[in-house]
């Protein structure tokens, strides 16, 4: 017990808020005077919001069709006419041939080709069915699966008024004894930018503030000053405090910076309170700082930093669940998660901008960050060396 | 004081890379307050021992007291006891005179007020007022290396390590660099100096010849020139070196 308390002292006389306040000075003074650094700091900001939330979305826009049509009859002109109707498909070309329309497959000027074969509307009338074809370029599954998708409700809702038309039937409504109502929650326009905002937010903080850690300690070893303080008594803790905070500052400041922006230009809205975002935040910056500085502890030059750096947030960004929901990943891939800072920030981001999530909604994401930063800052404290 | 007279106590330091022996068995005291010049060629074990004695290195055994302390187990202690300057530049270059000395002052734990009274009184000394808002990286090297060794003794220590000081600038600036050195011991502070320039050798009280990471020879310069029966060290330098 005593000797505890000791080692607490001595953990408290370590930590000396006058020499932190040195390091911290000198820090600010460095980032301001490098003049790459202010464009830095505003310049990603605006052009990663404002280019990729347009650019990163998923929504489907005039998607080419290509029309063979071999029936030539009302009931076929009035099916491809929906197709072209719609707000998302254009009409590539239109032919008899399915051989021309393979083509234009291949060469990429249609994305799918509806095939209405001979004799549909004959079919329909007889026999009570008909058959029509979609061929779709799946090498974009996700295209391929919306396209899917999209065209079968046309067909369907196709269906429902042909057998109206034909059988001229006045009680529509038996027909579709189950009605289907959807109502979007959180987001109710589907907008996009709206989901893709605070996700590409995400990625700015952690890479600004990850980057900017890890480069700073290895800037030093390169330069050689890393030697002069390895020979002054100033403590690792004060050291690494004194490291972290300015690159906190900044990145918290860009996090403030990044929500007007998504506020301004693009009305994000924000349901939830700001206070715990920037708490959370907090939190979430002791890992990524801390995973920045372990990655200068380990490294001896700036290129090895950014290859290793460059590496993990790749697979972090991409498995974050920026684009595709975390849940419908494999097993392994949702357990290789818990070390990506990304995914946790993600989904608390959201929760809190979209839906208005509270403290308790979040803990779990909380405490599991908190537990990440402490064993990155503690890695990295124990692995810089004064002594080598 | 009751202590003795040697400030720095080495008792067979051994240092190991692989199995390079950069240093092989170190055995030598400096007295307090004296000049100590550590000379050998270039690979010939300086740096490491000059980085073990200021706490950079582990040595791999051996015995190694600064200051009164153990360098293995009192490593913090006797960081507040040593000055440092290192053949590779050591300031930050993006930053002013004032601001360099400012921090390393701050971090030796300093306080601001302290800090001020004593940058303006070396500012003066150096007479360097009028570059002191410039920053390190415009300056020319003699001048750095004069700022580098300021800073090193900045805080007061008991010795200051100095490895190679005079790398790379003219004679005359040398020569302005060992007058600095000597004001510093007068001041009562031991300096601890590599170096392989022989002339340099002249003006230390002590030195110690290295050679292939054995120390050859210990003693005054003008002893060590009776026993090799040379005219100048770096005749003494070249027969031990052979």
């Amino acid at each position: 017990m005593n000797k505890l308390t000791v080692r607490l002292n001595l953990f408290v006389k370590l930590i000396r808020m006058r020499k932190i306040k040195f390091i911290l000075q000198k820090e600010f003074i460095q980032i301001f005077r490098n003049r790459t650094m202010l464009p830095l700091i505003f310049g990603i900001p605006i052009i990663q919001l404002v280019i990729l939330v347009h650019a990163a979305t998923l929504e489907m826009k005039s998607i080419e069709v290509f029309v063979v049509d071999k029936d030539l009859s009302s009931l076929s002109h009035k099916i491809v006419n929906k197709f072209d109707g719609t707000p998302f498909y254009e009409i590539a070309g239109v032919s008899f041939s399915l051989d021309e329309a393979y083509e234009a497959i291949e060469k990429d000027e249609a994305d799918f080709i509806l095939h209405i074969p001979y004799g549909f509307e004959r079919d329909l009338i007889r026999e009570n069915k008909s058959e029509a074809q979609l061929f779709i370029n799946g090498i974009n599954a996700m295209t391929a699966g919306l396209i899917n998708v999209y065209s079968i409700s046309i067909i369907s809702e196709f269906n429902k008024n042909i057998i109206v038309d034909l059988t001229k039937m006045p009680q529509v409504k038996n027909m579709n004894p189950i009605n289907i109502s959807e109502s979007y929650w959180y987001n109710p326009e589907l907008n996009y930018k709206i989901y893709m905002l605070p996700g590409i937010l995400v990625i700015l903080v952690t890479i600004i503030s990850m980057f900017l850690a890890a480069m700073n300690i290895v800037r030093e070893k390169e330069i050689g000053t890393i030697e002069q303080l390895n020979v002054t008594p100033i403590s690792k803790v004060e050291f690494i405090i004194g490291k972290l905070v300015p690159f906190m500052i900044i990145a918290l400041f860009e996090l403030a910076f990044g929500l007007l922006i998504g506020k301004v230009f693009f009305h994000v809205p924000i349901v939830g309170s700001l206070w715990l975002l920037f708490g959370f935040t907090f939190v979430y910056l002791l890992a990524v700082l801390g995973i920045g500085l372990f990655i200068s502890t380990i490294s001896s030059t700036q290129q090895q930093v950014m290859f290793i750096a460059f590496f993990f947030m790749l697979v972090f960004i991409l498995m974050s669940g920026i684009f595709t929901p975390t849940e419908s990943m494999p097993m392994w891939a949702q357990r290789v998660n818990i070390i990506n800072p990304f995914y946790y920030f993600m989904r608390v981001i959201r929760m809190i901008l979209l839906k208005g999530s509270g403290l308790w909604d979040i803990s779990k994401e909380l405490i599991s960050l908190l537990i990440y930063g402490i064993i990155m800052l503690s890695l990295s404290v124990w692995k810089y060396r004064k002594v080598a | 004081m009751i202590e003795n007279d040697n400030i720095i106590e080495v008792k067979g330091l051994v240092k190991k890379f692989g199995n390079f022996i950069a240093n092989d068995n170190l055995t030598f005291d400096v007295r307090r307050g004296e000049i100590f010049g550590f000379l050998g060629a270039n690979g010939a074990g300086k740096t490491t021992a000059i980085r073990i004695l200021s706490g950079l290195l582990y040595p791999t055994s051996g015995d190694v007291k600064v200051a009164g302390f153990n360098v293995y187990k009192e490593r913090e202690k006797v960081k507040k006891n040593i000055g440092y300057m290192s053949q590779k530049f050591s300031l930050y270059e993006d930053l002013t005179v004032r601001e360099n000395i400012r921090f390393y002052g701050g971090i030796y734990g300093m306080s601001k007020k302290y800090i001020k009274e004593k940058t303006e009184l070396l500012l003066e000394r150096l007479k360097m007022q009028e570059i002191q808002n410039t920053l390190i990286k415009s300056l020319p090297l003699g001048w750095k290396q004069k700022i580098a060794f300021s800073v090193a003794i900045f805080h007061n220590p008991k010795i200051v390590f100095l490895d190679e000081p005079t790398g790379g600038v003219d004679p005359i600036t040398r020569r302005d660099f060992w007058e600095m050195i000597y004001e510093t011991s007068h001041s009562g502070i031991t300096v601890f100096v590599t170096t392989h320039y022989m002339d340099e050798a002249e003006y230390c009280d002590r030195v110690s010849i290295m050679d292939q990471g054995r120390i050859e020879a210990l003693g005054k310069p003008g002893e060590l020139k009776e026993k090799y029966a040379s005219q100048n060290m770096n005749e003494v330098f070249i027969k031990i070196a052979r």
